[in-house]
């Protein structure tokens, strides 16, 4: 193994988080359908505190974006850094910690959260024993994924790296300036800031979670795969560099958005509302960028599925950064916030951008990190990208639909100034779109099942000794 | 008299303004000057650079 080590990728670590994406994936959007089902039917929460929709909405939250997204981006980037350095990843023993401690801090989110267990800070509930372990796990990635920039055999450090690597470096930092907190007990802990402050402190760290985890990240993401599938290089890596800086510069202003017409000063919501939309330019730029790698090449989209899911979540990610602006105005989002529009909106980005860029990049890499040609069945990648196409849109339609009747209900009035609905009556119109919701949900569900069954003959039919051969460096 | 009484807080957001703008300008210049661009053809070319020479081809890059 000594020998090989230095001649060969480290794909056995890539290969483990990619299996585990696809586990994760399916636990969490089910528990999302569950959730989604006990909006339509009350009874299943079974009038149990474990399966109450309070404690399980943070464990549905946590396993797609932690689990589910996390395990994808290590993957994704644990196998890009190495291919485009030309070097197999720093330390072996770092990389497989990474692993397990990742896992471990999913199974200790999977434990504590049905049993009550929070912090009450939205996307950061885990206690602060987690977060310590959080911290541990993430200061290791980091070191594995710079060290093994630092020893590159390559001059130049590829544009998709920059993207990881700026994730990586603002999600420490977001992580432990938003978790400073007193212990009291084991298991419960109170945050270090109070009142509008704690606030800001909160959504300075949920925005960016979307800005970085969820949107630098997954551009380092498209960044290798969009190319790599479209067999020819990035449309600009200029439009990638200016885009790369101001994405980064200002996404870090945007969390105030979260806080209109609250206790938050004034100014603090309209830097908030203006830096949001500044950031329609740097967000289109990537998704340009992106889109326009495939001229020359749009025929590839006819036979390629796997092009397919790429661009298209493209396209839900240009649409939900046109949105989030639009909804950061403060007439807008007066009507807008609290409603199911708000949920729709982080779906169209969570379902259609997040899984479908992972998804179509996990379709391009597991073949080649388990030493295959391709997947068991390009027909089911294609099944699986209608089902997820299909379920996305049934998905944000219906939280259009709740989320504007709900907005508008709300804020109806009488000649006397009396509310006109109660919050009952806004809470039944939403009743045919929670249905929707749930079976759009459902079909975005069923696509994962199809690719774990594709997930599991390629791998059956893979030989060790391919995969070793598969990972030697060119 | 405090020599910085002149500067109020509109003169700060101005100036911050202004920063970010020469930043902003700075970055753009930076990127599109020409003397980078094999360079940054070089870098496009990375996702494909660790193929065998064989089915190795590189291209060239949009930027005019």
């Amino acid at each position: 193994m000594s020998t090989a080590s230095s001649t060969a990728y480290n794909y056995k670590v890539v290969r483990q988080f990619a299996i585990m994406t696809v586990v994760w994936g399916i636990v969490g959007m089910a528990l999302g359908v569950l959730i989604a089902a006990q909006l339509v039917w009350p009874e299943l929460n079974f009038n149990l505190p474990w399966t109450s929709f309070g404690r399980l909405r943070p464990l549905h939250t946590n396993a797609v974006i932690f689990a589910f997204g996390g395990c994808a981006l290590f993957a994704t980037s644990y196998y890009a850094v190495q291919r485009t350095s030309q070097a197999r990843l720093i330390s072996d023993k770092l990389a497989a910690f990474t692993f397990w401690g990742w896992q471990a801090v999913i199974v200790l989110a999977a434990i504590t959260l049905p049993l009550g267990y929070t912090s009450s800070k939205e996307y950061a509930e885990l206690e602060w024993p987690i977060d310590i372990l959080i911290t541990i796990v993430w200061v290791s990635y980091a070191i594995v994924f710079f060290g093994t920039i630092v020893k590159r055999k390559v001059k130049h450090i590829y544009v998709g790296n920059w993207f990881f690597g700026g994730f990586i470096l603002t999600v420490a930092l977001l992580h432990v300036v938003n978790n400073l907190e007193l212990p009291v007990t084991l298991t419960k802990s109170y945050s270090l800031y109070s009142g509008a402050t704690d606030a800001m402190i909160q959504w300075w760290y949920g925005h960016n979670a979307v800005g970085f985890f969820l949107t630098a990240g997954f551009l380092g993401m498209m960044y290798y795969f969009v190319p790599k599938q479209a067999e020819r290089p990035v449309y600009s890596y200029r439009l990638s560099i200016v885009h790369f800086w101001a994405l980064i510069a200002v996404y870090i202003w945007a969390g105030p958005h979260h806080l209109h017409y609250t206790a938050l000063p004034d100014w603090a919501q309209s830097l908030g509302m203006v830096m949001s939309l500044i950031l329609l330019a740097p967000s289109w730029g990537g998704m340009i960028n992106g889109m326009m790698t495939l001229s020359g090449a749009w025929h590839k989209l006819r036979s390629d599925p796997i092009l397919r899911f790429l661009v298209v979540s493209l396209a839900f990610y240009g649409m939900s950064t046109f949105e989030g602006p639009m909804m950061a105005i403060k007439t807008v989002n007066a009507l807008s916030h609290y409603t199911d529009w708000t949920i729709g909106h982080v779906h169209a980005g969570a379902l259609g951008w997040v899984a479908m860029v992972s998804i179509g990049s996990l379709y391009h890499l597991i073949p080649k990190v388990f030493g295959r040609e391709q997947m068991h069945s390009i027909g089911l990648i294609n099944t699986h990208f209608w089902l997820a196409t299909i379920g996305t849109v049934l998905y944000i339609a219906s939280m259009w639909v709740n989320g504007i009747t709900q907005g508008l209900m709300w804020r109806a009035v009488n000649q006397d100034g009396t509310l006109t609905y109660s919050f009952v009556e806004a809470l039944e119109a939403g009743h045919m779109g929670f249905i929707v919701r749930m079976i759009g949900g459902a079909v975005f569900l069923s696509g994962m099942l199809v690719m774990a069954y594709n997930t599991y003959r390629t791998v059956r039919a893979s030989e060790p000794a391919e995969y070793e051969a598969a990972a030697q460096i060119a | 008299m405090n020599p910085f009484l002149w500067m109020d807080v509109g003169t700060l957001r101005g100036l911050g303004t202004v920063m970010v703008l020469v930043a902003f300008v700075s970055v753009v210049f930076w990127a599109y000057n020409g003397k980078r661009k094999s360079s940054f053809d070089e870098a496009a070319n990375l996702p494909f650079a660790d193929e065998t020479a064989h089915s190795r081809h590189v291209f060239r890059s949009n930027d005019q």
